[in-house]
């Protein structure tokens, strides 16, 4: 089975059409999507509509901080982020929220587990940056896969019983193996604010037959969104960073 | 899985024959119905229920295997299933195994030569495709022929895929004899590392000893980032100097002045007449003193294997050939090729040129080699073409000159560039002509059958004529 997974859209439409275009042609079996549905990005509305539509269509949709953070308000965000939640809040209609407040915090597709921050308390959205943290992300999930996002940077963590993780870097485009012999952690990096130095959006396709997956890079037209978020005065920071991919 | 034994079939594989036990598998003949060729197929062992730490190599070994190609490794067929019958199935190749004609070590230096470049071949072609092999050793090299095979990729590090290999340990690992500085500190991605394993299969073939023994510990591996082998023609007085200088280069500790490329190492075991030997340098502390000051500077070892030769592979191409016409004298276009040529030496300060001028013969008739006066046109057109490389000031270990014979320029060059694993080729194009569209131009020729990159230098002009 083929599965795209595509995390932390935050609200780049352009990022997610350019993204949706590209799985369109790769036909995956199944399409999830995992979190950060909105935020700092300018077209919340479009985003959250495009999701409902994708779900309807048979997508999984789970809830990320930020998507949480529209529906309840922010809480422990940094200022910027803060300030993108309460400017999103008051863009989102009532059907909008209350689409994104009933999402679950993670799903299971066989034996694999999707969810935004980590296994491990997913509710206070702990980043999967290091082997460290991905062990206790494994800690806390019985899959042999588990897929998160919230970071922004791409990883692929191996894992065997009784030692510490061992942390990769997919490379563009390039297809990782999975181990039979090992579990892992798979953090997807962004379509709508990437950060790992390469501004074109990313997402995953994880193929469970060839035991392998693919950060697929897609490069969108950033210094549009970029005009987006200063017209709409937000910080001008989360267009600048979108240039950069930083 | 049950023991395997002769008639077992796994996956479709019928085990014919056993020919080796290791210490970590077995490797048996096979045979498969959709395939012709004869097969071999290597068995870890392995019972379900085992700590797989036993097969963590075997599962590096089947994922790099299955992306490698070409005539310098067995073709990859199939792998089984990791968790229920572990095996890969490979070709069979039927050569003479460099340990066997170890045995008669020291071998011919003709015998070296040949061996030593079919080997430096074989690894420029596995570096390519991202792979350092990390375990060259007489077992791990079969001869087939003039071509050498690698084989055993169970050590092996390949640079789009994750090191899980060398994240399990922090022991070195190698095989003792031929393991190279960097890789016993843990350096698994260089593929100088290689080149210094070849560097001690030549001195091997050449002393009939390894360079550095059999070390037994860590400490006894180490020893070569402080201390040199007994220089090949000690050992060996019968050892030619150029055989010396290309091992001295091979088995340099500082990957700066060690060879960056398997291709330029092919390059000057096919050429030993083009080696420059250094002059014997008495930089090596060798007073007792002396000895005692080195002892206590003693230095940061990672600081002594010196930088990884990747970004020297990626400043720019390692061999260039330059092709330039010369028999109209001296032209505009020659310097404008000189110019282009000059530019890419600069990307990289241990790239190396080969300079080209062919001598056109006719197919019918007898061919003139010697002109009015009497001196070889041979001659004459090699003291011209060292004389139009002269403005580059290259020195002489930079820069090789060749004057060749033949009825087809372009035919020459691509020869030339394929043979000797050219990275980078500049050829001159005259200015349109009708004759020339007509009949198709040197230049055209290379750019259309070129297995590298060409540059075609061409004077720029208002109009067509």
């Amino acid at each position: 089975m083929r599965i795209a997974v595509l995390s932390d859209i935050h609200a780049n439409r352009e990022a997610l059409e350019a993204v949706l275009e590209t799985v369109g042609q790769l036909r995956p079996d199944r399409l999830v999507l995992l979190g950060d549905i909105v935020g700092y990005g300018p077209d919340p509305g479009f985003a959250v509509d495009m999701a409902i539509r994708l779900v309807a269509a048979g997508a999984l949709c789970i809830l990320g901080n930020h998507d949480e953070a529209a529906v309840h308000g922010p809480i422990g965000m940094t200022p910027h982020a803060r300030e993108a939640a309460l400017w999103t809040r008051a863009q989102l209609s009532p059907e909008q929220r209350g689409f994104l407040a009933a999402l679950p915090f993670s799903v299971t597709i066989d034996d694999t587990l999707f969810v935004h921050a980590s296994a491990r308390t997913p509710a206070d959205w702990p980043y999967v940056t290091d082997a460290h943290a991905a062990g206790q992300c494994l800690a806390a999930s019985e899959a042999s896969l588990t897929v998160c996002g919230h970071t922004h940077i791409p990883a692929l963590f191996y894992a065997r019983p009784g030692r510490e993780p061992v942390k990769f870097t997919p490379r563009r485009n390039l297809a990782a193996p999975l181990s039979a012999l090992r579990r892992h952690v798979l953090v997807v990096g962004a379509v709508g604010q990437p950060r790992d130095g390469d501004p074109a959006a990313c997402f995953a396709l994880l193929d469970t037959d060839l035991a392998e997956v693919t950060m697929v890079r897609v490069p969108y037209d950033m210094q549009a969104t970029a005009r987006k978020i200063a017209a709409a005065g937000l910080p001008e920071w989360l267009g600048m960073r979108l240039l950069i991919g930083r | 899985m049950e023991k395997p034994q002769a008639g077992t079939v796994i996956d479709g594989f019928t085990l014919t024959e056993k020919l080796k036990t290791g210490g970590m598998a077995t490797v048996w003949r096979a045979s498969h119905p959709d395939e012709t060729a004869p097969l071999v197929l290597k068995i870890p062992f392995f019972h379900p229920g085992d700590d797989v730490s036993a097969i963590l190599g075997y599962e590096a070994e089947a994922l790099i295997h299955r992306r490698l190609s070409g005539p310098h490794v067995p073709r990859f067929v199939a792998a089984g299933d990791l968790a229920r019958t572990p095996y890969i199935a490979m070709e069979f190749v039927a050569g003479t195994s460099l340990a066997e004609t170890m045995r008669r070590a020291p071998l011919p230096a003709a015998e070296i030569a040949r061996i030593g470049e079919a080997i430096a071949v074989a690894l420029a072609d596995l570096h390519r495709q991202g792979v350092v092999h990390l375990d060259l050793k007489p077992e791990n090299v079969m001869m087939v022929g003039n071509r050498a095979v690698l084989l055993d990729f169970g050590l092996a590090h390949h640079a789009e895929l994750p090191d899980l290999l060398g994240a399990e340990s922090t022991m070195p690992m190698g095989t003792a004899a031929y393991i190279a500085p960097e890789q016993v500190l843990g350096d698994r991605s260089d593929p100088a590392s290689d080149l210094f394993a070849l560097g001690c299969l030549l001195y091997q073939m050449a002393c009939g000893e390894e360079p550095f023994g059999r070390p037994q510990t860590v400490a006894g591996m180490k020893r070569r980032l402080y201390h040199q082998p007994k220089p090949l023609r000690a050992v060996n007085p019968e050892a030619p100097a150029w055989l010396e200088e290309i091992v001295r280069r091979c088995l340099e500790v500082d990957r700066g002045r060690r060879y960056a490329d398997a291709s330029k190492l092919a390059f000057d075991l096919r050429h030993p007449e083009q080696v420059t030997v250094a002059r014997r340098r008495r930089d090596k502390p060798h007073g007792l003193w002396q000895r005692l000051v080195a002892l206590f500077q003693k230095r940061d070892e990672q600081e002594i294997t010196g930088a990884p030769t990747q970004a020297r592979r990626k400043a720019g191409p390692s061999i260039i050939l330059t092709a330039v016409d010369l028999s109209e004298g001296e032209e505009p276009l020659a310097g404008a090729i000189l110019a282009e040529t000059s530019r890419l030496l600069a990307a990289r300060e241990d790239s190396w040129l080969a300079c080209i001028t062919v001598l056109r013969t006719e197919i019918i008739g007898e061919t003139r080699t010697v002109d009015d006066e009497g001196r070889s046109l041979y001659i004459k057109r090699l003291v011209a073409l060292k004389d139009w490389a002269r403005p580059l000031h290259l020195p002489e270990e930079r820069v090789s000159y060749h004057v060749i014979e033949a009825v087809s320029a372009a035919d020459a060059i691509l020869r030339h560039a394929e043979r000797n694993d050219i990275d980078h080729i500049v050829v001159g194009a005259r200015s349109s002509s009708a004759v020339r569209r007509h009949l198709g131009s040197v230049s055209t020729k290379v750019v259309a059958e070129a297995l590298c990159s060409v540059s075609v230098v061409r004077l720029k002009t208002g109009e067509l004529d």
